[in-house]
Parts: C-alpha cells; structure tokens; sequence
C-alpha cells in the first residue's frame, strides 16, 4: 500500500507544475468535442461527462495532496506555479495553485461532477447544448480559481458568465427568460466596472500580475495610493455584484430559483467566486504589511457582509417556496463568508473557509433534492399550480388552507403506516439539508459556525463589528431552522400522501453523494481544518505566495545542437 | 487632449448610466454599449496619452515607456471589445426572446401603472 502511495507521489510530482493547467484545459476540450458531436448522441456525453468529472476530481485531489505535502520542493509553501506561455511572472500570465485555489478547485469538481450526474436523468434534455456548457462553466470557474493575473480573471469570469447565461436560459419559458435579461444587465453593468477597476490599477502600478501588485502596492508614493484605493473600491463593487451582497443582489434568488435545479447547484459556487475573488485580492493587494494601504475598506466590507447576512436572514422567512429558500440560503452563506473574510483574523479565515466548503456541498444537494421534491408534490409537473397562478404555496386566496390538508380537527390515524423508500430519502435528505443550513450539530455546518466563532473570542479585539456577526450568525441560523422546518413540515407532514416519488438512482445518487460529502467534512473535519488554517495562515502573510509566483522559473528554451558532417 | 478625452468618457458613460436606468430593454442595450464604450477609451488612456511615439519593436530605438507607446493597454481593449461585443449580442438575442415571450419591452416583462 505503502509502495503505491510513493509511486503515486512520484507521478505527481513528475506530473507538477503541469496538472495546475488540466483543471481547465480538460474541461475546454470536452466542451469542445461535445460541441463536434451535435445533439445526438446522448449516451456518448453522458459518459463524456463522467470521464471528464472524473479526471477533473482526480487532478482537484492530486493538487490538494500536492499543496499538503511537506517535502515537496518546488516553490515555498508548496505554491505550484504554472506558466503557461514561458514568460517569467509579472510579464506574462501565471497560473497559481495555492492552498486556497486548491481547495475552491476541489469544491467545484465534486458539485460539477454531482450536478452534471443528475442531469442526465432528464433535464439535459430540455434545450440545446447543455452539457457542454456545463464543461464551458467549470473551466471558467477553474480558470478564475487558479489566475494569478488580474486581467486573466476577467477573461476567466467572462468566460463562466458567458456560459451562466446560457445555462440560465437552459429551458427557455417566460420565468427564465426575465430573470436571465436582469442577471445579464446587472453582470455586464459588474464586467464594466471591473474593466474600469483593473486599467486603472494597470495605470498607476503598471502591472497586473496579483503577485506584484501586492508588493507594489506597499512601495507607492502617497499621490498615487488615493488612485489605488479607488480602483480597490471599483474592482470590490464588480464582486459584490457577483458574490451577492447586498444591496447589488435582487438580481439573485429570482434567477437561482428559475434555472433548472442542476443548474442552480452550480450557480451556487458563482457567488462563492465572488467571495474567493475578494479574499484573495484583498488579503493580497492590502495585507498588513503594505504599508498605509494596509486592510483598506475593513470597514465596508464588513458591513456589506452584515447587512448581506441580515437581508437573507429576514428573507428566508419571509419565503414559502422552496427554491426561494435556497436562494436565501445563498445569501446568508454569502453574507457570513464576506464578514468573516472583513474581520481579518486567520483563524476566522479557517473556520470560514471550512463553512464555505460545507455550505455549498449543502446548498447544492439542497437545490437539487427541491426539484425531486417538487416534481413529487406537483405530480410530475415541474412547475407547480401556484407558481403559474402567481399564488402563494399552502393558501388559497381568501387565506385558507387546501381541503386535502391534514389538520388537527379532522383527525386521522397517521400511525402503523408504512414510509416509502423514496418518501424516506427526500425527508432524511431535507432533514440533512436543514441541520447544515441551519449550522446545527451533529453536522459540518455547526463545525463550521463554531470554529469561526471560537476564531473571534480568541482574536486580540472583538470589537463591534465581531459582537454584531456574533449575534447575526446565530439569529441567522435560527430563521434559517424556522423557515426550513416549517416549509418541511407542511411536505413531509400535512399533506396526504396522493402518490409514491418516482425517483431515478441518477437522481438519488448525486444528492446521497454531496450528503455524504458533508458528513465525510464532519467525520474528517481535523484534517481538513488543518488545511483550512495553514490556508489562512499563507493568506494572512503572503510573502510564500509572492516569491513563488516571482521566483517561479521558465522552461529552457530547446537549443539546436550544430551537427558536424 | 486631456480634457477632451476626459470630457467624451465623462459624456458616455453618464449617458450610459442614464439608459441602463430607463424601463425599455433597447435603452437598457444601448445604455450597456455606451458604458463599454466609456471603459474602453479609459482603458486605453492608462497607456498614457502620447502623440506620435513608436510602437516597441523598431530596430535602433531603445523600448522604454518614454520612446514608445504602451502597448499593454491596447491588447486588453481589444480583449475587452470582442468580450463586449460578444456579451451585447447575446443579450439582443435574449431581449428579442423576452420581447417575444412577454408581448412588452419592459425589462420587467409587464407594464407598470396600468
């Protein structure tokens, strides 16, 4: 075992610097032979799409090892560099595979991989190109996890948003249609801003390299630093707009809850780029080493990050739809991470990043356990009666419950029957789902909350800010178990049971995999908030990553040997 | 030279912002493409306004930023055209689908006030 394990490693580490590129060069090529096949042909990209989650998920945990591994000597910290046109670092594009990167690579292989799983089962069939548009989404992710060059993320995120359009639209039908015109305005109004933001960084730097940036930044004179800071606060609205802060965010739950639930499963790692984006260059362009810029804009993105959490905490009360719910729930992730990532300390950092992998495993599985459930409810159809009718779920207009309810005052014995199978998996699954939204034991979730948490007590300075996200987390978490349990008690429980869900292993499979991901996270939660705090560690000083992405060395050229005849 | 660049980008973009906030989706569009406009000549004048300097690679001219023309900005403002470009032209398509769908070209898909 011990001998397969050493020869793994050698691969992989013959195989570094190159794997840091397969987590987007495999994607773009599926796409590519997809897009060469046409819509015939089912079976072949349904199993094109296994192998290339497969490779994907493999390359993820191969980097994840490499990144953890202690002797490896390229590069300080276990940093793998990639330069993908031989151009020593701030000249030509780098691609960076840190901890942090790793992780979110990870992330997005093991919800990719699930999402395009239960796709197959039917909803791939609903319109054109699906699937390699899906490939198109994870290799813009990728990319933009990966970049470590400014202008190379915009590419990266044009790229992801260009296929989120089309995923949006996935479908077609009036709902989506109009979501999908907001969702676009509102991210090409971000695109613009972004542009803006990174020329004028380029224009008073003079170079877009992330790493050289940060050492820039802290060498500049006092009449540029104003210039800087209003770049900063240009290119930090762009990712407001797409990590879902308030208030740039109404764009949000009407278009997760219209997209076809795969695809909202994946949406929901978009708002998370958007969190990733403004912790790597946050921590990066204003260190605590840089000088007077150092943690420029604590303040705002503190308070973006609160009322962010506050707006979804009172919306998802507010909701009876269950699509609404994890719309919500994306906010409130997003709202959490973006103060945790404000306050600033490693070990908040920790336990946010290991919350952040728990909350999207959970609001995936989660997007996609509502659809079998509503398909259920609604007797196959995917939109419900209400929905049409533009009604409220469980109330008829005058305010009063559906005849076939099950109240109290018409009591039947509900007792000695048997639960179906299927019945059984959706509620134990919504169940799951609710203790890792809520952040409520014995699930990852809670582990999550709670080292953040305990991350603020130990810092040096609570403050005001720390007491606020204190109390807005736990409330948060409270509205989020009331409105969860609420909506589960009147699926699960008030309403007769009319017919059996017919559920498909492709469908049960991924939802039961993404579950038992998250539970995997709680078992194994020591390793992997090992990882989570040297993560933060290495963002806190990014010295490690600054020398590895400037000391990173070109490939020799090949030299023609001059052969004498 | 300053003041009339920085007069045009000031032109376009409140105009820009001006349609992107009306209730008609083509505003909205054009809105969208004056904005791209505005960043693209802002992109190009971080390369510095310069009249009449060389482009890098000219035999016997030493390539620093004083001789020649920044190059860099150029490359990201043809990055940034076919990106915008490409992006506009997807969203007629979906205005027209929403056009279509909705019978109205309110960007909310309803009139308002009727």
């Amino acid at each position: 075992m011990t001998e397969i394990t050493a020869l793994l490693d050698r691969l992989l580490e013959f195989s570094m610097p190159h794997l840091v590129a397969v987590p987007i060069l495999v994607p773009m090529l599926t796409a590519a032979l997809m897009l060469l096949m046409g819509e015939q042909r089912r079976r072949t990209k349904a199993a094109l799409t296994v192998v290339s989650g497969l490779i994907g998920l493999l390359a993820a945990l191969a980097l994840l090892r490499w990144v953890n591994a202690t002797d490896t000597g390229s590069g300080p910290g276990s940093i793998g560099v990639y330069l993908p046109g031989n151009w020593k670092a701030p000249f030509g594009i780098v691609l960076v595979a840190d901890r942090l990167a790793t992780l979110m690579v990870a992330l997005t292989a093991v919800v990719a991989f699930a999402a395009s799983i239960y796709s197959t089962s039917r909803w791939d069939r609903a319109g054109v190109h699906f699937h390699p548009l899906l490939q198109l989404q994870l290799m813009g992710l990728n990319g933009a996890f990966l970049t470590g060059d400014l202008f190379n993320l915009f590419v990266f995120f044009e790229v992801m948003l260009a296929a989120s359009y089309g995923l949006l639209l996935h479908g077609s039908g009036r709902l989506r249609v109009q979501a999908g015109l907001h969702y676009i305005a509102i991210n090409l109004a971000a695109s613009s801003l972004f542009l803006i933001g990174a020329a004028l960084l380029y224009g008073v730097t003079g170079t877009l390299n992330m790493a050289d940036l940060s050492i820039r930044i802290a060498q500049l004179n006092d009449g540029d630093r104003g210039l800087v800071h209003a770049a900063a606060a240009i290119l930090a609205t762009a990712f407001f707009a797409k990590a879902g802060a308030w208030p740039l965010n109404f764009w949000l739950v009407p278009a997760y809850s219209a997209a076809v639930s795969p695809v909202s499963a994946v949406f929901a790692l978009l708002t998370k780029l958007g969190v990733y984006t403004v912790l790597r260059l946050w921590s990066l362009l204003f260190a605590p080493d840089s000088d007077a810029s150092a943690q420029f804009g604590q303040g705002v993105l503190i308070a973006a990050g609160l009322s962010t959490l506050f707006v979804g905490a009172l919306g998802i009360v507010g909701t009876q739809r269950l699509s609404n719910l994890a719309g919500y729930s994306v906010l409130i992730s997003a709202g959490t991470l973006l103060t945790a990532v404000g306050l600033g300390q490693p070990a908040v950092w920790a336990g946010a990043l290991y919350y952040l992998s728990s909350s999207t495993l959970a609001v995936s599985a989660f997007f996609l356990l509502i659809d079998m459930i509503e398909r259920w409810r609604n007797e196959g159809a995917s939109i419900a009666a209400h929905e049409s009718a533009g009604n409220a779920p469980f109330l008829s207009e005058d305010l009063r419950p559906f005849e076939n309810v099950n109240l109290d005052d018409e009591q039947q014995a509900l007792y000695g029957r048997a639960i179906p199978a299927g019945v059984a998996f959706l509620g134990l699954s919504f169940i799951a789902c609710t203790l890792l939204l809520a952040g409520l034991p014995p699930l990852s979730g809670f582990v999550g909350k709670f080292v953040m948490l305990s991350g603020l007590f130990e810092a040096p300075n609570i403050g005001m800010a720390g007491w606020t996200f204190m109390a807005l987390l736990l409330v948060s978490g409270f509205l989020t178990l009331v409105a969860l349990s609420r909506t589960g008690i009147r699926h699960f429980w008030t309403q007769p049971l009319t017919s059996m869900p017919a559920l498909r292993a492709l469908e049960v499979l991924p939802v039961a995999a993404l579950l038992a991901a998250c539970i995997a996270l709680t078992i194994e939660a020591e390793p992997v908030l090992q990882h989570a705090t040297d993560t933060a560690q290495g963002l806190h000083t990014p010295t490690a990553y600054r020398d590895a992405v400037m000391g990173a060395q070109q490939v020799a050229n090949p030299v023609r040997l001059e052969v004498k005849p | 030279m300053e003041i009339v660049l920085a007069l045009a980008i000031g032109v376009l973009t409140s105009s820009g912002v001006y349609l992107l906030l009306r209730p008609r989706t083509f505003q909205v569009i054009m809105g969208l493409t004056l904005i791209s406009y505005a960043v693209n000549l802002f992109i190009f004048s971080m390369g510095r306004l310069k009249v009449d300097s060389e482009p890098v690679l000219i035999p016997g001219i030493t390539s620093t930023l004083a001789n020649t023309a920044d190059p860099m900005p150029q490359a990201l403002v043809l990055t940034a055209i076919v990106i915008g470009f490409a992006m506009t032209a997807l969203f007629l398509v979906v205005m027209l689908a929403s056009r279509g769908l909705t019978g109205t070209d309110h960007v909310d898909g309803e009139e308002q006030g009727e």
